[in-house]
């Protein structure tokens, strides 16, 4: 469905984008993921046709974003970062002002606005100013005007930034709802949403492609460690961990104080180490409170990912 | 061109205008000046009428005694001084308003044409210098109850009139797309706008073919012989000519952001 080759973006001298190429197939929902100023916003808008890229091609839908820039309009929802409404009209009269402007037939336009305000709970504001709708419910008033012509492709950039807990499950249920059929790109630096909406991140930084991936994969590959919580002499404790068999380095785990202490065990073959370190404290006597395999959380993996020099 | 797209569009703008009150406030304050200015024209022409009818002389001396050349004509020029003023006023949201806010993303990402985008907010913005300017036709219309002008000036005056607001909308909505800011928008055309109208003023002091050219650049020159009646294509093909540079430059701007 979106087809991205070598694409490159100049602001004068400095470069937005370098390089960027992926894919994305239909019916997937991608993540974009990059910390403020990575690239996310200027990506969205070559997709979306508001800006050409300086080098290289993208395809939305099969047409060239910059030949077929019509038809590929056609076929997108886009709703930008700052949701950038019009004030002074009401809810509704926005909604068939966007149908009628993205190509709804006129007959079909009040059909569409009432679908769209069925489907994100707007009656309560249908006849209210925009500038009258609160923040939870301009966002959805957004994503209606994005999704009002049926769009096969959706781009929301940053959806549920600035809301309040309850308002985010909500947008993220309506984007799950939303998903289906369409292919959904969205952008965001909250990384739980990528894991519990995507099937796929795409990780950018500084402009450049870091890494492409199903977001369960990005943890499972990195998850090599043990958090060791044990009551004891901790001098001795630490020296009698570190000379186990399989252990490759220990790490002392900050604590508050009168708490028993913490190690990061790193290690090769996890059933070899485990094994051993249970005999040890058996052996010592000493109590063991806790031991599981850190799961690296998706922000340290996206820490360790965009703070790596070599990539 | 998707003719479509433009209604939709112009009764979106058409709809911003009214909503917001800008057309209202406009239109009621350039009421009211118009009306002081015909009032006072008009009270001074009675005042000499009445006293030319007890002092021939005074009649003869004035040879004024003519409502067409004492009050409609003054009243013309007075009245495209006000639209010089007003008509920054009215166009100056136009894109900037869209950029400072963002929709101009929105709009420009939506299937519509530039071209359309820019045709429909000259549209819209012209409709409310239309109802702006045709409610100041109360003046004449009173002239023409309560006494006998000449119609002929008046209506090719009305043409000139509206021909200069036209031209005068071109420039603004040219000088909002390139700024975010309102205020800004509005000081550039109302400074160009100002230089157009006062070019002729120069003429005097410039010698040959560059004081013909001043002339005729002057936006002002060409209302001149329309308020006395007088309707030439050369004036029509300026007004015309304006109109279409000034909104091909907004559409070329609006495309540069393809390039810059």
């Amino acid at each position: 469905m979106i087809e991205v080759e070598h694409l490159t973006k100049d602001y004068g001298q400095h470069r937005a984008l370098d390089d960027i190429s992926f894919s994305v197939g239909k019916g997937e929902i991608v993540g974009f993921l990059g910390p403020n100023g990575a690239g996310k916003t200027t990506m969205m808008r070559i997709l979306t046709c508001f800006f050409p890229a300086t080098k290289g091609k993208a395809m939305v839908a099969g047409y060239d974003c910059f030949e077929d820039s019509l038809n590929v309009r056609k076929r997108i929802g886009y709703l930008p970062e700052r949701v950038p409404l019009y004030e002074d009209m009401k809810v509704t009269d926005y909604l068939a002002f966007a149908a009628g402007a993205k190509g709804v037939p006129a007959r079909d336009v009040k059909r569409s606005v009432d679908q769209v305000v069925d489907d994100f709970g707007l009656h309560d504001v249908a006849s209210k100013m925009i500038s009258a709708c609160s923040r939870g419910y301009r966002q959805r008033v957004g994503l209606a005007q994005a999704v009002v012509n049926d769009p096969d492709v959706l781009i929301l950039d940053e959806p549920t930034v600035g809301l309040d807990p309850k308002q985010i499950q909500e947008i993220r249920r309506i984007i799950r709802d939303l998903a289906g059929k369409r292919t959904v790109i969205l952008s965001t630096h909250i990384l739980p949403e990528v894991s519990l909406l995507c099937g796929r991140v795409i990780i950018i930084n500084k402009g450049k492609l870091v890494a492409v991936d199903k977001p369960e994969n990005l943890t499972a590959k990195k998850s090599s460690k043990l958090l060791l919580r044990i009551d004891g002499p901790e001098a001795d404790i630490e020296k009698a961990i570190t000379r186990v068999e399989g252990v490759k380095a220990t790490e002392r785990e900050q604590v508050a104080a009168g708490d028993p202490c913490g190690f990061i065990v790193d290690f090769d073959d996890e059933k070899l180490v485990r094994k051993n370190l249970q005999s040890l404290i058996a052996q010592n006597s000493w109590d063991l409170i806790e031991m599981r395999p850190i799961e690296k959380s998706l922000e340290e993996i996206f820490i360790n990912l965009i703070t790596k020099e070599d990539i | 061109m998707n003719f479509r797209s433009i209604g939709i569009i112009f009764q979106k703008e058409l709809k911003g205008y009214f909503n917001s009150l800008i057309a209202y406030v406009v239109i009621t304050m350039f009421l009211l000046i118009t009306g002081y200015f015909f009032y006072n024209l008009l009270a001074t022409f009675s005042v000499v009428s009445f006293q030319a009818q007890s002092n021939p002389m005074l009649a003869k001396q004035y040879q004024l005694l003519n409502i067409n050349e004492t009050v409609v004509r003054p009243l013309f020029g007075n009245i495209s001084i006000i639209m010089l003023l007003m008509t920054p006023l009215l166009t100056m949201r136009l894109f900037s308003e869209e950029k400072k806010t963002g929709t101009i993303e929105l709009l420009l990402t939506y299937p519509v044409n530039d071209i359309d985008v820019v045709i429909s907010k000259f549209l819209a913005c012209f409709v409310v210098f239309l109802t702006m300017i045709l409610l100041t036709a109360t003046f004449p219309i009173l002239l023409i109850v309560l006494g006998e002008p000449e119609v002929m000036p008046i209506l090719t005056g009305y043409l000139g009139l509206i021909l200069m607001g036209a031209a005068f909308i071109s420039l603004g909505i040219f000088t909002s797309s390139l700024t975010e800011n309102q205020i800004i928008a509005a000081s550039i055309s109302f400074g160009l706008l100002f230089l157009f109208y006062m070019m002729s003023y120069s003429v005097s002091f410039v010698s040959g073919g560059f004081g013909r050219i001043l002339s005729y650049l002057s936006i002002n020159e060409h209302i001149a012989s329309m308020a006395k009646g007088v309707l030439d294509t050369e004036d029509i093909i300026y007004y015309f000519c304006f109109i279409v540079l000034f909104l091909f430059l907004t559409l070329r701007v609006l495309e540069s952001k393809r390039w810059r």
